[in-house]
């Protein structure tokens, strides 16, 4: 297995963006999957610094690919998208509204925000052109291991979301909008005061959730650690590791080195919970009762 | 044309208050995880749906099955069986979500017309006439993320016809494209079909006040003789920054009511009610009055004022995104 570094979710000025890339080239990171995926309105404060950004990931001997947005209704969004292709790299097709806009034959990867459930769908995927998909974080690894043999049969590369905040939901609504009283076509970009996005509590003050403008994503940092032995069993050939504003380069170098035999589960747990002192981890979704659980390793009982 | 009602049946008897209230569409599905309102007690079985197929075509109603949830890796062959049963059935339509099932009944069912689910949460005409021409889709239930005017600039780039919710229960959320229930509870809208299940949900009162949590999560706090809303995750009460409160929706639910002549123009054929999980004489009740408003609306009269106010059970009211301002 290897590593897939994610476009990031969060809304970054343009020189914070331009140096969250242009770091990754230092990182043992295979690929990277940039542009905007959560709010169009965030593009226009760095698109011109992504072409920069390309040349030297790829520079550094990283493939690189645009991802699309994840949900498409405005004109403008529609225009965006279709003009994706004309990048020259490949696509990562995070709404299914990118696919009419790829010539037909063109190869594109899935990303995580496209319901690959099932062989059905993977399969229709492939026949399209896809040759990379990365499932949704919600799957178990039970869906994991199945969907990992049909891609290979197909001949198509398998991601599973490895670590960072999960994405939880997508809406027509800016929450950050609706904290600071506007609307999502007044917003004053609420959001871009928060790097990685801003804690929801509970009553209680239990930390619950993360708000991104229209996206929604865990508070747990989901760390699939425990995990890698099976999933590169079941075939999956990378770990898609999601940019949070601190320590990214470290987390990529932990995981690589856990990658290739380095080190152990544990170690890169704990090495994890150093860079990050404050963030809760989670791998329910891959083999918990519930997507917030976290094994800590110890093996989950049989219910 | 008359807009079309399109109501939703949890059970037989549900089904048969509808159709004799006047609905000209109902909706159901069968009694396992293929569907989106997979509730203990609810839903159909095969022979179930064969009779009410048959009510309701005697009644010169239609039926439509839903099969809306993503069947599972391994397992699709429970999902596969639902749609040929459907066509067994003589159903109308199967409302369908997944792609890779969408291939599949075109490919092996092409006679049974395909409706694309909300779930599949298709939001703009680029992807609607995709699935037209991919999968045959004849008709697509729109998400709840677009507002009136966009709708009917959909309908300008489309043949499909559409179909928007008008009464019930409000997804904040992109359909289909939410995964915070599994993150608290283990259950999913797209996998198990249930959001928030009551599984989950506890109540504790202590010195006056209740609490109501999903999951271990407290949802919502109310002092005693308060109503307790139902611990939806994202209708609850949370904090964030200085502000506590409904950070994502209040609990509210839909009524679209006085928005019919808009959808109207905006090309809507159909109105969708949510609430295949609610009892006959509710789907009756709403039925009669969307059925009385879209006939008014026909015959050129105005529509009946504030017809389900008495239904909303003091519950507040939205018209959700299809005000821009909701965004």
């Amino acid at each position: 297995m290897d590593l897939t570094a994610g476009p990031t979710q969060f809304f970054w000025s343009k020189d914070r963006w331009l140096k969250f890339y242009t770091s990754l080239a230092d990182t043992p990171v295979a690929r990277v999957v940039l542009g905007e995926l959560v709010c169009s309105k965030r593009l226009p404060f760095y698109q011109e610094h992504i072409s920069e950004a390309i040349d030297t990931l790829q520079n550094a001997g990283k493939e690189v690919a645009l991802t699309s947005l994840a949900l498409v209704t405005l004109k403008r969004e529609r225009k965006l998208t279709a003009d994706l292709v004309d990048m020259g790299l490949p696509v990562e097709v995070n709404d299914l509204s990118t696919l009419p806009h790829l010539p037909k034959g063109t190869p594109f990867w899935v990303g995580p925000l496209v319901n690959v459930y099932n062989e059905g769908t993977l399969a229709w995927l492939a026949s399209l052109g896809a040759t990379r998909v990365c499932l949704p974080p919600e799957l178990p690894l039970e869906s994991v291991e199945v969907l990992s043999k049909t891609a290979a049969d197909l001949g198509v590369a398998v991601e599973v979301w490895g670590h960072g905040r999960l994405p939880l939901a997508i809406s027509g609504r800016c929450y950050h909008a609706r904290l600071h009283g506007r609307t999502k076509d007044n917003c004053q970009f609420a959001c871009e005061d928060d790097p990685d996005g801003l804690e929801v509590k509970t009553l209680e003050g239990q930390p619950f959730m993360t708000m991104n403008g229209v996206q929604t994503l865990s508070d747990t940092h989901a760390a699939a650690v425990y995990q890698t032995d099976t999933l590169a069993r079941a075939g999956v050939s990378a770990l898609r590791l999601s940019p949070q504003s601190q320590g990214f380069p470290a987390i990529c170098a932990a995981y690589h080195s856990l990658l290739q035999g380095g080190t152990t589960a544990a170690t890169t747990a704990a090495e994890l919970q150093s860079l990050t002192p404050d963030a809760r981890f989670s791998d329910g979704f891959l083999q918990g009762a519930c997507g917030a659980d976290w094994s800590a390793g110890q093996p989950v009982p049989v219910e | 044309m008359v807009m079309e009602i399109v109501c939703p049946a949890g059970t037989p008897a549900a089904l048969r208050a509808a159709v004799k209230a006047g609905a000209h569409t109902v909706y159901c599905g069968f009694a396992d995880e293929t569907n989106a309102r997979n509730f203990p007690g609810l839903n159909f079985d095969r022979a179930e749906m064969r009779e009410g197929v048959a009510f309701a075509h005697q009644h010169g109603a239609k039926v439509l099955v839903a099969i809306n949830t993503f069947p599972r890796a391994g397992h699709e062959a429970i999902w596969h069986r639902a749609v040929a049963d459907a066509e067994n059935c003589d159903a109308d339509a199967v409302i369908l979500a997944d792609a890779g099932l969408l291939a599949h009944t075109a490919r092996h069912h092409p006679g049974l017309r395909r409706h694309l689910s909300v779930q599949a949460a298709a939001a703009n005409a680029d992807v609607i006439n995709y699935y037209a021409e991919t999968f045959g889709v004849k008709r697509v239930v729109l998400p709840r993320v677009l507002s009136v005017p966009e709708i009917a600039a959909i309908n300008a780039e489309t043949e499909v016809e559409t179909e928007v919710f008008v009464f019930g229960g409000l997804c904040v959320m992109a359909e289909g494209r939410c995964s915070l229930s599994s993150y608290a509870t283990g259950k999913s809208p797209n996998m198990n079909g249930v959001c928030s299940p009551a599984s989950h949900v506890e109540y504790h009162e202590e010195n006056g006040v209740l609490d109501a949590r999903l999951g271990g999560y407290i949802i919502h706090r109310v002092n005693k003789g308060e109503a307790a809303p139902y611990p939806t995750l994202c209708k609850g009460c949370f904090s964030a920054g200085e502000k506590t409160g409904h950070l994502f929706e209040d609990p509210v639910s839909l009524n679209a009511e006085k928005l019919i002549p808009q959808l109207q123009k905006a090309g809507v054929t159909a109105l969708k009610i949510e609430g295949r999980q609610r009892s006959r004489s509710y789907v009756a009740q709403v039925v009669r009055n969307f059925r009385a408003a879209v006939d008014a609306l026909d015959a050129g009269r105005p529509l009946p004022e504030g017809m389900l106010a008495r239904l909303s059970e003091g519950q507040a009211m939205t018209t959700g995104a299809y005000k821009k301002t909701w965004r």
